[in-house]
């Protein structure tokens, strides 16, 4: 079946070890694409034209082009760090088929001319990393790691390293930073990790799920994976989709399936009874969308035309049972806590906005309260080193375009429960220093 | 069991060096340990080699380095960093500063057992905060535990999850809270048929041929391609939060 291609007999037992992987025909793409020369596989990368998958959707054909030539240490860092609210992925595929993921990684090193690689975990991963650690033990013993790999000449170390908890992590310089063993700070760009990322060399980052896509587009040939899904989105995807739902899992699916399709007919759909109220496309980071746009196609392009984006493809599906407020509240707190704290407008604008969303729960918010919450959204965007505040910006920031009215029903609702009623002071334009000049 | 006159104090009475005690600024910060001087246990600085070995540069190794002294100190204290900071030959505040970074290295006392209960979005949406509040009601009291929420720990499938010492179990319900209570206290496998390990995949178009499932409990539900459905809602905790004070129930009806 084409449109299964990651997830194809996932549950078949033992797949996670190197017998039964090879029995399925694993690591013929590594022989192939050891025959070939390294521009070749890019070639046929950017022929595919695959996006990452990991949120940011940077096309991985390019991104391996961008390595430069030459003799150098050249690092790969898959991205493990799942961390995005809503994803989850990467960790049933790290856990079902490990071997696909070493495989990938050798074929992008290869590409790359990067000799060393590291898989960075969240720490949290413990016993995906276990599965790792097993199969990559595997791989070392019959030569698909190491040294002159089957022959080859090519060698690559890889070194599965775990991290301890931190949503920043999943930030490809901070990342780099952890990997060093700093704090996870992310660094400015440019220069980009293609050019001096870890160790300050030439460092290709790609997520877990565009690493195991890799040996499937040398097998199915990159101008055919092009062909799967639309024109600017190919190939299937791993959807996470949570939240309200009958069926909360993991759905492979061709770009451009129609969002109902998934939510509805794979997922399940909310309880009987119940309504969506919004929905987040691609993790907690995404701008919300709404009932209305459930028969958008799931695609790159035509989640970033409604305004929002496709990220790491976890759908978090919020049912009319629960308040908009609440959902904001939970958003901005997650932010709140990960912000590393190096750029204010993100340090600050994540607590702030928790503390105004507080005195909306409180009672002790006025409708101007949303005003400036809205606009504090619009002074983190752009402002920082990385997205972490934007990712915060961009949810609450939709979610008050969106949802206006219930926020202020809200408001007004947590006004009258709270003691002190109608005497909420309410402050004036006209008391704020300066206004009345 | 109480810690009593087991742990080591300081003079203001906590397992805590006084984060308010003044600074001497004619001091000059701590620097790397003399290793002569620092005592440290033989397997612990086997395996913090083994770790620093991998990398190009040493420093790399400090997240797991401070991982192995956690599991061996059950905490990040004054004297793992120590230890930590002799073999990999780093000053003690640098590493301070790493440990202090992440979520999961613990720089106060905590109990042996961790337990991670996933309080974002989705886990929240089903109950994830009357799970962390009925497991701190059961195991609060034991010193031995370690119960705290976490931002998304990725397992938003098994809603509402928590990560009992590394394995993840869910979906949780009401009920099989003073289960997993008597688990983890007992050291034993939490909620077996709930791990995340023994779950077959929700996509009923992934595999192309019946597996023998790992779960028991998807055995059941999959007679014929039907699909494992979620408990009902009344089975699970049910609605989004009230974890803060104050008015916050969802507006329905007002």
């Amino acid at each position: 079946m084409t449109d299964h291609i990651l997830f194809h007999d996932i549950d078949e037992p033992g797949l996670n070890t190197l017998a039964v992987y090879e029995r399925r025909g694993g690591y013929e793409m590594l022989r192939k694409a050891l025959s070939l020369a390294p521009q070749q596989i890019t070639d046929e990368l950017l022929a595919s034209n695959v996006r990452g998958r990991g949120g940011a959707g940077f096309a991985m054909g390019r991104k391996v082009s961008f390595m430069p030539a030459g003799q150098m240490d050249k690092y790969l860092v898959c991205n493990a760090d799942e961390s995005e609210p809503g994803t989850f992925k990467d960790r049933e595929l790290m856990t079902k088929t490990p071997h696909t993921l070493i495989e990938g990684i050798v074929i992008a090193a290869f590409a790359a001319g990067a000799n060393r690689s590291f898989i960075y975990i969240r720490g949290e991963y413990q016993q995906q990393a276990d599965i790792l650690d097993a199969a990559l033990e595997e791989a070392y013993a019959a030569g698909y790691l190491g040294d002159n790999i089957l022959g080859s000449g090519f060698n690559l170390s890889l070194v599965v390293h775990r991290g301890a908890g931190a949503y920043i992590c999943g930030e490809e310089t901070a990342l780099l930073d952890s990997l060093e063993g700093k704090r996870g700070n992310p660094r400015l760009k440019p220069p980009f990790p293609a050019n001096q990322g870890l160790f300050q060399g030439p460092t290709l980052i790609n997520n877990v799920e565009t690493l195991m896509t890799a040996p499937h587009i040398l097998r199915i040939g990159g101008e055919e994976y092009a062909k799967i899904g639309t024109a600017n989105s190919t190939g299937t995807k791993v959807v996470s989709v949570s939240g309200h739902v009958k069926r909360p899992g993991n759905y492979e699916i061709v770009l451009g399936t129609s969002s109902r399709e998934i939510i509805y007919d794979l997922a399940g759909g909310p309880q009987d009874g119940r309504e969506i109220k919004l929905w987040f496309p691609g993790g907690s980071s995404s701008p919300v969308l709404t009932k209305d746009d459930l028969d958008l196609p799931y695609d790159f392009d035509a989640m970033a035309k409604a305004g929002s984006m496709l990220g790491s493809g976890a759908i978090i599906v919020v049912d009319d049972s629960v308040s908009v407020v609440d959902v904001a509240y939970k958003t901005a707190a997650f932010y709140a806590h990960e912000s590393c704290g190096k750029c204010s407008p993100c340090r600050e604008g994540t607590r702030w906005t928790v503390r105004m969303l507080q005195r909306m729960k409180d009672g002790l918010a006025t409708p101007m309260d949303l005003d400036i919450m809205a606009s504090v959204q619009t002074r983190i965007i752009g402002n920082c080193l990385c997205v972490l505040g934007d990712a915060m910006a961009m949810p609450i920031g939709s979610m008050v375009a969106k949802f206006r009215d219930e926020f202020e029903e809200y408001i007004e609702a947590a006004r009258q429960r709270s003691p002190y009623g109608d005497e909420t002071p309410v402050v004036e334009p006209v008391l704020i220093q300066g206004a009345a000049a | 069991m109480a810690l009593g006159d087991k742990v080591t104090r300081f003079s203001h009475g906590s397992r805590v060096p006084g984060w308010d005690e003044a600074v001497d600024p004619a001091k000059d910060p701590a620097s790397v340990p003399d290793p002569t001087a620092v005592q440290v246990p033989p397997e612990l600085r086997a395996e913090i080699e083994a770790h620093m070995a991998k990398y190009p540069d040493r420093r790399s190794a400090t997240i797991p380095a401070l991982a192995a002294a956690q599991r061996l100190h059950g905490w990040c204290s004054p004297e793992a960093i120590e230890q930590v900071a002799t073999v990999m030959r780093l000053t003690p505040g640098y590493v301070v500063a790493v440990a202090t970074f992440y979520d999961q290295l613990d720089t106060r006392p905590v109990g042996r057992h961790r337990v991670y209960v996933c309080t974002n979005i989705s886990c929240s949406l089903l109950g994830g905060d009357e799970l962390l509040h009925a497991l701190e009601e059961e195991l609060g009291d034991d010193p031995d535990v370690h119960v705290r929420h976490f931002e998304c720990l990725g397992a938003c499938d098994i809603a509402p999850m928590a990560s009992v010492d590394g394995i993840y179990v869910g979906p949780i319900t009401r009920e099989e809270v003073p289960i997993l209570a008597e688990q983890i206290r007992a050291n034993e496998a939490p909620l077996p048929d709930k791990q995340i390990l023994r779950r077959a995949s929700t996509d009923p178009y992934a595999n192309t041929r019946e597996f023998p499932r790992p779960d028991p409990l998807a055995q059941r539900a999959v007679p014929g391609g039907a699909m494992p459905v979620r408990p009902a809602e009344q089975e699970t905790f049910g609605e989004m939060p009230g974890d803060q004070p104050g008015p916050s129930a969802p507006l329905e009806g007002t």
